[in-house]
């Protein structure tokens, strides 16, 4: 447990410490203040829910962006520039390395998304929004936010340098997110299995009108365990041969 | 102690080593050579706890790799030909967090830091960044962080290549000083720096451990019936059928220069009794130069004069 937290921190630390890190920090902030300037308040009067519901639409993708963008160096930069071998040559588990890489990025990424809370609050203070509205929210976001790490990892870890790692992880995704159109064309039970599999449109969207959905928490839950558990894999299987 | 015994490995049907067996003691300084493609890699990213070997078996003070390879790799300190390292980390927290990882006692840990940074001369430069350093220090940060958590066995791949020659002095006696607590095994092209740094060698040729023994066994075992060496000459008058009737010459090639010849000769005699014989017939030499150290022409003859 302590190899995990070690690897966590010297993550989270790294992005704190490097121009890249930070960079991803400043330009998503960015966005999100831009995108809830421009479309969720927009000009007309609106319910205040409906404002934090069109925050949370627009967060969810940034911080799709963001995942993808702090996973894609976490295995394949250490490929790259051989420094790999300070973990493989470690007596450490293969998993240890990979959750502890994935618990770094995460924390970092959720660090980002809580600091947007500003806006919601910008909202309560001029307005009227539940509580619970906000906590389902974040919660969504931390949930999708996992799963994009989760992939982001998977990613890193098969690729051979950073570039291909960000075309990797985000094919991967679109290819979730695009569940919902899939499963209008197919024919069944694929039609049933592409909707379930609907990144954003089936689990994702009830959270930005406060519901708190069990069965997305379980879908999110799931997805993070199913990328990190092949990426220990890969690293198992790069280990052994 | 580290014991090899008839250690394989395969990339699909193609062996990069095979049925090598060694055994190396306590404390003892070992050089690894063999031409590229040899099999020294793959031999040093097996101890290293990076490769799993295909067949055989390999044991670190009794530990074997296959039954638990954790306990093995915490035995060991690897520092590939690029150093691997944390750049935007100082040496000191690069050392702590290698250390913590590789989980050496944690109370132990400042201590052991500050008596790394003394054996690699890096004592003055544990705060300053990784990326600050020249070439020279980066190789001392690699070995520091290969030892930081006391391992028995110390694999070094080419650890001075890229230095200037002051740099390599510095650095060999460095690697000299680790044996003082642990066993070194170094792959190295410089025969110069094995020769200077080891005290026994081990030399592969294609995937096969063909000999292994201190400098002074391996040339008992040299083909010492012909050598290879070079001699200048005044030009004279038939100069080139003279030195056709002379014996013990197997072979010859003549490079001319303004007033000098210079002979390159494969020969079978001495090189005095050749001289001699040269001299007595009237040659005017200015000079005569061995063509390779005595290790480089062990190593040639070991492994059957491939370049």
């Amino acid at each position: 447990m302590n190899t995990i937290f070690l690897i966590a921190r010297k993550e989270a630390r790294s992005y704190l410490n490097t121009s890249w890190g930070i960079s991803i920090f400043a330009i998503i902030l960015l966005l999100d203040g831009l995108l809830f300037n421009a479309f969720a308040l927009g000009s007309s009067p609106r319910y205040s829910a409906d404002v934090l519901e069109d925050f949370f639409y627009f967060s969810s993708g940034t911080t799709m962006i963001a995942g993808i963008l702090l996973t894609m160096r976490l295995i394949a930069e250490e490929r790259q520039q051989g420094t790999d071998a300070l973990l493989l040559t470690a007596p450490i588990q293969e998993s240890h390395i990979v959750i502890g890489k994935f618990l770094g990025a995460l924390s970092f990424l959720l660090l980002i998304t809580f600091t947007t809370l500003y806006m919601p609050l910008l909202i309560q203070i001029n307005g009227k929004v539940s509580w619970g509205q906000i906590f389902a929210g974040y919660l969504g976001l931390a949930c999708l936010g996992s799963a994009t790490v989760a992939i982001g990892t998977f990613g890193s870890t098969i690729a051979k340098n950073q570039l291909s790692a960000a075309i990797t992880s985000a094919g991967i995704l679109v290819l979730f997110l695009l569940g919902w159109l899939l499963g209008k064309v197919t024919a069944p039970p694929f039609d049933t299995i592409f909707s379930y599999l609907a990144f954003f449109d089936k689990h994702f969207q009830p959270f930005m009108s406060g519901k708190i959905n069990s069965e997305a928490i379980v879908f999110y839950c799931s997805l993070t365990f199913t990328f990190l558990l092949l990426s220990v894999r890969v690293i198992q299987t790069r280990r052994q041969h | 102690m580290i014991e090899v015994r008839n250690l394989s490995r395969y990339y699909g049907d193609f062996a990069a080593i095979s049925n090598i067996s060694f055994s190396i003691q306590q404390h003892e300084v070992i050089g690894f050579l063999g031409l590229n493609g040899a099999g020294k890699s793959t031999t040093l990213k097996i101890l290293a706890g990076l490769l799993s070997p295909s067949d055989g078996e390999v044991f670190i003070d009794g530990i074997n790799w296959i039954d638990n390879p954790n306990a093995f790799r915490s035995n060991i300190g690897f520092l590939p030909e690029e150093p691997p390292l944390y750049k935007e980390m100082t040496v000191r927290e690069f050392l702590r967090y290698l250390a913590k990882l590789r989980k050496y006692p944690h109370k132990d840990i400042e201590q052991r830091i500050e008596t790394v940074l003394i054996l690699c001369q890096l004592a003055d430069r544990g705060d300053q960044i990784v990326e600050e350093l020249s070439l020279g220090y980066r190789k001392r940060v690699g070995i520091a962080q290969a030892i930081v958590h006391k391992p028995s066995l110390v694999v070094l791949d080419e650890p001075t290549s890229g230095l200037d020659p002051q740099q390599m002095v510095e650095l060999r006696q460095v690697i000299r000083g680790l044996s003082t607590e642990a066993t070194v095994l170094l792959s190295s092209h410089n025969l110069t720096e094995v020769a200077e740094t080891c005290d026994r060698l081990l030399i592969l040729h294609e995937g096969k451990l063909i000999a292994e023994g201190d400098r002074d066994s391996l040339s008992k075992r040299m083909d010492t019936s012909k050598q290879r060496i070079d001699i200048l000459l005044s030009k004279k008058e038939g100069i080139k059928d003279d030195i056709h009737a002379l014996t013990g010459i197997e072979h010859i090639s003549f490079e001319e220069q303004d007033e000098h010849l210079l002979l390159h000769l494969t020969i079978t005699c001495t090189t005095p009794e050749l001289v001699s014989q040269m001299v007595q017939s009237g040659f005017e030499i200015h000079q005569v130069m061995p063509t390779q150290s005595e290790l480089e022409q062990i190593f040639l003859s070991l492994t059957g004069g491939k370049q």
